[in-house]
């Protein structure tokens, strides 16, 4: 039988799509609308008086997490399902008392759990013998990736063509321009099917609004996009991992079920940081550290827009995985198998460099791969300085220090008090964007994105 | 290769037709792909090169803060509360920011500190709501205070919050009190005044003077104001001497305080005024108020001039009378005490006058004796509602028992309609018996078959007010009842639904002081 370490409530609480499903899912973990509650395995249940006669049948599979909920939110968990997972983290001593052997389940959680393992297995079974079925027709499926590769080296070499004649032309005419020719570029690009070359380029046409030195940075990601193009054109000549860098950031995919078919590591990983950012769909980052070998990971979930992405791993929590990176020259983005045991690990601080190494570390992978936009750093005895301008992050032993990114991180410099921290950061080439910190007086990670 | 990256950057903005960086070639066109090259060169160079920057002037690191951190469940709380986004009251749920005054000062009373990570959100509250202010910073604690001086938006904290937080610094040290008078804020000043008048009122008093007669008069009528706290006969030299201030609000004020002062010169001079004005016959109190308002008079703090539509004399009269010491009328009628002399008739209308203006005396020199009889008995049909005009303030000076348990009675007596005010100056949570009072009114008022949002101000007050114990004996009123037969369409949905709301506040009021481990 598996056994699960019952989560904390700040771990469920996290999971909570918006705030105001938080608040909702708070209020309605009182016992009062409960009946029928029970856990057995990783199934957590209950049954929730809503206004209807009829109570909401709501479910958790605690290894996903996954969920399921009669009621009609769209929420992703919904209230109920987070009302239900905070119960169960009340404790033994709550209304959700003893966990029954596994099969003391009623029939209509059961049937999820069973259809949820069973798919689950089909997943594995597909993914475990790719190549041997391997798609239905292997040359039909080579003549579709030569098409596509044919149109994308169209679209290259037309942004090859475009990108000189911004220069021939000069910034300051792109300037005065603004948006409309990058968005034409960008719409070319996506018709060539590179949607990582269009998003740069849209990327290019809000730089000259963006005030202070921005030729400068226009110059520098004009570069790295002709350096993209260029790369792409020549990628025969390039060394393998760096053709499949090159691949990925011009806008290749590879399935997530086709990666976890090939090699995988297995780990114990910490949730480091999970954030959203919102444009046409939600992209949630989440970062992992496995603390063996002391590798980071990256895992993106997306939602469709205003819905939360499915995946949501607590920050402090500890998952036991196998994840396959993404082939690249500098491994970070990876696909997420399927974790079993989701444990609180012994509140520790995990171990961080001082600036300067971490700074050193960020130009290797840079070297390796130029358009890396984020680079994971754990930063130990940091302290954040005020600035008028920009914060920085300085060590708290020597004068080594970085600038901070985005708006003054009040609730860093409140943690800190002026005391060096540790820090979860990522390095950008403007600065470190604070992510997470864990305070000299609490193991404990707090998030810190302002 | 090409040249430095300024070069570089010179070249991109003009465009290479009209300018090449220094050693690329070929044609316009060559040369654009020539600098794209030249530049991704660059560009990598600089970003893979980063070298760290040197640290600027590190802040001063805060002092610890030796109290026991806020446990879990309350700080999730706290969070939850500082995040919400001031719904408008609907539905059976609570609305957590009106509970997150209470919140505050248990936990300011239970000795909590603040989660660090919660400050910014506690200081931009605090900043908003200038109510919650007193009781957010003193839990916020010192490291609040440090956040604030790094944040111009908090700067409010450092003035206000001294006088929470950093008494310290001041107390027991002159040097530092007579530094920060002299050189202070204005805020800064006020809140060194009234903190020092709850301590050492007589060198507040000193300090005050040292520099009295270079303050502006703005400054001056606040610092006045700031001697109610800790007022005794020892200040009347310094306020006597204020009745010839060039100001008029600063002698106006002068004057009130002291004739809050029973054994003032001045109270004795308006008692004089107002013992000729005011004398008892054959057939109970007559009144022969002022036929002028004289320079001595105006001199005292008398308005000459009175408001629209208020005549001249009722309005010297009202002023004598509430200037005088409230014991000059029982040596005036004859040993009589404040109930007899209440009782009496008083001739010729003048009662109104008459009485209110010694209800206005009675809250000056707060006079529970004078405030017991102003307002009688709590049940009396018709009663002194009307005739006094505000309970709440007389109500206020009886002590809090007493005070409880006549609003009870009152809101037995006369139901919820004229008892808002009244509730909001008892003690929170309230008595049993008042609380009892308030349930039953509102039960009655359901079965009386009104909407319940006649009532949404005493159900809002209840909801903060009353004791949790009570949710109990709500949660039986939530239960749906019949339709009165009278009543107006759908209302018993709505109050039960009133109910469920006030029973679900209640229950979470409870929990939450569970949460902060308050008994």
């Amino acid at each position: 039988m598996e056994t699960e370490t019952r989560w904390t409530v700040d771990q469920v609480l996290a999971l909570a799509p918006d705030a105001t499903s938080r608040k909702a899912g708070a209020k309605l973990a009182t016992p009062a609308p409960w009946s029928g509650t029970g856990t057995a395995g990783t199934a957590v249940w209950g049954l929730c008086k809503g206004s209807g006669s009829k109570p909401y049948q709501t479910a958790v599979d605690t290894r996903g997490p996954a969920y399921r909920c009669s009621c009609p939110s769209r929420k992703f968990p919904c209230k109920h399902a987070l009302a239900l997972l905070l119960l169960w983290a009340g404790g033994a001593d709550g209304p959700m008392a003893t966990a029954g052997a596994a099969g003391s389940e009623p029939e209509w959680v059961e049937q999820w759990v069973a259809a949820r393992r069973k798919k689950e297995e089909a997943d594995a079974a597909g993914a475990g013998a790719p190549r041997a079925s391997g798609p239905a027709d292997p040359e039909a499926a080579r003549r579709r990736a030569d098409r596509r590769a044919v149109r994308v080296e169209g679209g290259a070499a037309e942004l090859e063509q475009r990108l000189a004649d911004l220069l021939r032309g000069g910034l300051a005419g792109a300037d005065r321009a603004g948006h409309r020719s990058f968005d034409e570029t960008a719409a070319r690009m996506v018709d060539a099917q590179a949607p990582g070359l269009a998003t740069r380029v849209r990327e290019l046409g809000a730089i000259p609004a963006s005030g202070g030195d921005w030729p400068s940075r226009m110059l520098e990601e004009t570069a790295l996009l002709h350096l993209l193009a260029r790369g792409f054109l020549g990628r025969e000549g390039l060394p393998g991992p760096l053709v499949d860098t090159v691949r990925a950031r011009v806008g290749f995919t590879v399935d997530s079920a086709e990666l976890l078919a090939g090699p995988t590591v297995r780990g114990h990983w910490l949730v480091l940081a999970q954030y959203d950012t919102t444009d046409d769909l939600t992209t949630r980052r989440i970062w992992l550290r496995d603390s063996a070998a002391g590798r980071f990971a990256l895992v993106l979930s997306f939602g469709a827009a205003g819905r939360a992405p499915q995946l949501a791993l607590p920050v402090g929590v500890m998952i036991e995985a196998d994840l396959a990176y993404h082939p690249s020259a500098v491994p970070l983005r990876a696909a997420l198998g399927p974790h079993g045991t989701t444990t609180t690990p012994p509140a520790a601080v995990p171990p961080g460099t001082p600036i300067g190494p971490a700074l050193d570390a960020y130009g290797a992978a840079l070297a390796d791969d130029p358009w890396l936009d984020a680079w994971p750093v754990l930063l130990s005895d940091v302290v954040p300085i005020p600035g008028p301008d920009r914060w920085q992050l300085a060590d708290a032993a020597g004068t080594d220090a970085i600038p901070l990114n985005g708006p003054a991180p009040w609730r860093l410099a409140a943690l800190s008090g002026g005391h060096p921290l540790t820090l979860f950061a990522e390095l950008t080439p403007t600065g470190a964007k604070p992510l997470t910190a864990w305070s000299p007086s609490s193991p404990t990670p707090t998030p810190v994105l302002p | 290769m090409g040249g430095t990256w300024e070069d570089l950057v010179g070249s991109a903005l003009l465009g290479t037709e009209r300018r090449r960086p220094s050693g690329v070639v070929g044609d316009a066109e060559e040369a654009a792909v020539g600098l794209l090259d030249a530049a991704a060169v660059g560009v990598v160079r600089r970003r893979a090169g980063l070298r760290p920057g040197v640290a600027g002037e590190r802040p001063k690191t805060v002092a610890p803060d030796p109290r026991p951190e806020l446990p879990d469940a309350a700080r999730r709380r706290l969070e939850m509360m500082l995040t919400e986004t001031g719904r408008s009251r609907q539905g059976t749920a609570p609305n957590l920011l009106e509970l997150l005054p209470q919140w505050l000062a248990t936990a300011r009373v239970r000795g909590f500190a603040a989660p660090p990570a919660l400050l910014p959100a506690l200081l931009d509250i605090a900043r908003a709501r200038t109510d919650l202010r007193a009781d957010a910073l003193a839990f916020a604690g010192p490291r609040a205070l440090w956040l604030a001086e790094l944040n111009p938006e908090w700067k409010f904290a450092l003035r206000a919050g001294g006088g929470a937080v950093g008494a310290a610094s001041a107390a027991g040290d002159e040097a530092a009190q007579q530094r920060l008078w002299d050189e202070g804020l204005f805020a800064e000043r006020v809140a060194l005044l009234t903190r020092l008048r709850q301590t050492d009122a007589a060198g507040a008093l000193a300090l005050l003077v040292s520099t009295w007669r270079s303050e502006r008069a703005e400054d001056r009528l606040m610092f006045m104001d700031a001697l109610r706290t800790g007022l005794s006969p020892s200040d009347e030299p310094f306020l006597e001497s204020s009745l010839a201030d060039r100001s008029r609000n600063v002698r106006a004020t002068a004057a009130e305080l002291l004739s809050a002062l029973p054994t003032s010169a001045l109270a004795g001079r308006m008692a004089a005024r107002a013992r000729s004005c005011v004398s008892l016959g054959p057939d109970g109190i007559t009144v022969e108020a002022p036929y002028e308002c004289d320079a001595a008079m105006e001199r005292d703090g008398v308005a000459a001039k009175p408001p629209n539509g208020r005549g001249e004399r009722s309005w010297w009269l009202g002023q004598l009378v509430d200037a005088a010491p409230l014991s000059t009328w029982p040596a005036r009628f004859g040993g009589r005490a404040p109930e007899q002399i209440v009782a009496l008739p008083v001739l010729d209308d003048w009662q109104p006058d008459l009485h209110a203006a010694w209800c206005r005396a009675a809250v000056r020199q707060r006079d529970g004796a004078w405030a017991r009889a102003l307002l009688g008995a709590p049940s009396a049909r018709g009663g002194p509602v009307a005739a006094i005009g505000d309970p709440a303030k007389l109500l206020a000076i009886l002590p809090v028992d007493e005070r409880a348990g006549w609003v009870a009675e009152f809101v037995a007596a006369h139901g919820l309609s004229e008892a808002f005010q009244m509730l909001g100056v008892c003690a929170v949570p309230w008595s049993g018996p008042l609380g009892g009072a308030v349930v039953d009114a509102l039960d009655i008022a359901r079965d009386g078959g009104s909407y319940p949002w006649s009532f949404s101000g005493v159900m809002g007050l209840a909801e903060r007010c009353l004791d949790p114990a009570a949710a109990e004996q709500v949660a039986l009123l939530s239960a749906a009842a019949e339709e009165a037969p009278n009543g107006s369409p759908g209302a018993t949905a709505y109050w039960s639904e009133a109910f469920q709301r006030l029973t679900t506040t209640l229950r979470l009021r409870a929990l939450m002081a569970e949460e902060l481990g308050a008994a």
